[in-house]
């Protein structure tokens, strides 16, 4: 399908994060500082991904403000016309550092938040982190940016989720967006500690319901639950090299922030390719580009069309072949991996493995 | 929202959400309303509505002006219109 245009790219500018969630959605193999695309690099794919049709960015991480060049890449962005998201930890967001991304004409900031509870939120995060994080949200509302607080939910903090929710709003935020923990790379390392039970997801889905309501005109709720309680699988952004892109902080390019663990597949580079070749004849984003890859019971599913055959990095993850129906759907045989994984006996938060750089010290 | 209520009235003034924006898309050869993790493809006639809601125009002065425009009653497409940005909350009344 060469008429497919995107309409999102997201920027993984670094791995590099002084946070260590152990539910981080940067791939187990994290990228060093001297792997990491220029300035030049950067501004050469954001005007390509322009061209070919994207409209918005976002600068991610990692830690993007670990990026000495974000307020010059995004000052490029919003020249090219795009709409930019920084989506930060809020560390490391200082006032002058605010102002001049202010300056650069970033419209948004999605502040990530672990919990309510600060005792619990900086277990999560494996760092002293809340107090940063509420200064950072003051400056993003003091200065007009649009404000997003981001939230991955889990058993640890989702009973508290209506806290979590009110407590956005208490920050000001224009946008909350919650989203059940995804069990791939890190999240699937730490699966058994993570995974909630299903009365704490029904339960938070009721909360959810009601505060969506209560804010409505305040503060949009947005609350993605976790796919492994569903019947039917999440539609990856509109499905496989149709809408999204990821650029890795190398520069490879990626369907999705999760594809570097489908290891049948090999990558292109933003450095030795266009974004334009990538996106329309590299054999990554073709892989799984519309429906002819598909087995049953998706090949014959009325479904294909409402959510691709679900999540290829998790059906890669789960069965280890990416054509496969992702197991999460309850019309595949496959889906005993995903009921299993649910009688799973839950492990304590202490035996968290964080996210860390192979060979980085581990904090005591 | 009960299916039934309209969110604007006539004398309603209708404001962009603050956090969202016009911009003309040179590859699709669009307008598109942009905002936070969002974007919606416009026909001319919807960015038209649009680009009057300036926070000082009434919903009926949009319409005056759209009809005189277009030289046909548009009154009933331009509050349809309005209602469904409104319900996306992408249009705030003032």
């Amino acid at each position: 399908m060469p008429g497919d245009v995107p309409t999102t790219l997201l920027a993984e500018l670094t791995h590099r994060c002084p946070l260590h969630c152990p539910y981080c959605s940067n791939p187990l193999e994290l990228i060093r500082a001297e792997g990491e695309l220029t300035t030049e690099d950067w501004k050469r794919v954001f005007t390509q991904a322009r061209a070919l049709g994207v409209l918005q960015l976002g600068l991610s991480g990692g830690e993007p403000l670990l990026r000495k060049d974000l307020e010059e890449l995004a000052a490029h962005a919003r020249r090219e016309g795009l709409y930019s998201t920084l989506v930060t930890s809020g560390l490391g967001l200082t006032r002058p550092r605010a102002e001049r991304l202010k300056e650069a004409g970033l419209e948004h900031i999605q502040i990530s938040i672990q919990d309510s509870d600060p005792e619990v939120a900086e277990r999560i995060a494996g760092v002293r982190s809340v107090k940063h994080k509420q200064t950072a949200a003051a400056l993003v509302r003091e200065l007009g940016f649009a404000f997003t607080v981001n939230v991955v939910l889990h058993r640890a903090n989702l009973d508290r989720i209506g806290e979590i929710i009110d407590m956005a709003a208490g920050l000001g935020a224009d946008r909350i967006e919650l989203a059940n923990t995804q069990y791939y790379g890190w999240g699937l390392k730490n699966r058994a500690a993570l995974m909630p039970t299903r009365e704490q997801v029904e339960r938070s889905r009721e909360v959810a319901e009601k505060a969506i309501q209560q804010y409505r005109g305040q503060m949009q709720i947005t609350y993605v639950l976790p796919d492994y309680y569903e019947p039917y699988p999440k539609a990856c952004y509109g499905g496989w090299g149709k809408l999204y892109l990821v650029i890795a902080p190398n520069g490879i390019a990626l369907p999705c922030h999760g594809a570097t663990q489908i290891t049948t597949l090999s990558f292109d580079n933003v450095r030795n390719h266009s974004l334009e070749w990538i996106w329309r004849e590299s054999e990554a984003f073709r892989a799984f580009r519309g429906d002819s890859w598909m087995k049953e019971p998706c090949r014959s599913c009325p479904r294909k069309a409402v959510d691709f055959g679900g999540c290829r990095c998790q059906a890669f993850a789960l069965t280890g072949d990416a054509t496969n129906t992702d197991p999460v759907c309850t019309l595949t045989p496959l889906r005993h991996i995903i009921d299993e994984a649910l009688a799973e006996a839950p492990v304590p938060m202490d035996h968290f493995q964080y996210r860390y750089v192979a060979g980085e010290p581990v904090q005591a | 929202m009960a299916p039934d209520s309209r969110l604007l009235t006539l004398d309603s003034v209708p404001k962009l959400w603050r956090l969202a924006r016009l911009e003309y898309d040179q590859v699709r050869q669009r307008p598109v309303l942009l905002y936070p993790e969002g974007a919606v493809l416009l026909n001319d006639t919807g960015a038209a509505i649009l680009e009057l809601c300036n926070g000082s125009r009434t919903v009926g002065e949009i319409v005056t002006i759209l009809t005189e425009r277009y030289q046909a009653d548009v009154g009933a497409d331009v509050t349809e219109y309005l209602d469904r940005m409104a319900d996306r909350e992408l249009v705030r009344a003032g």
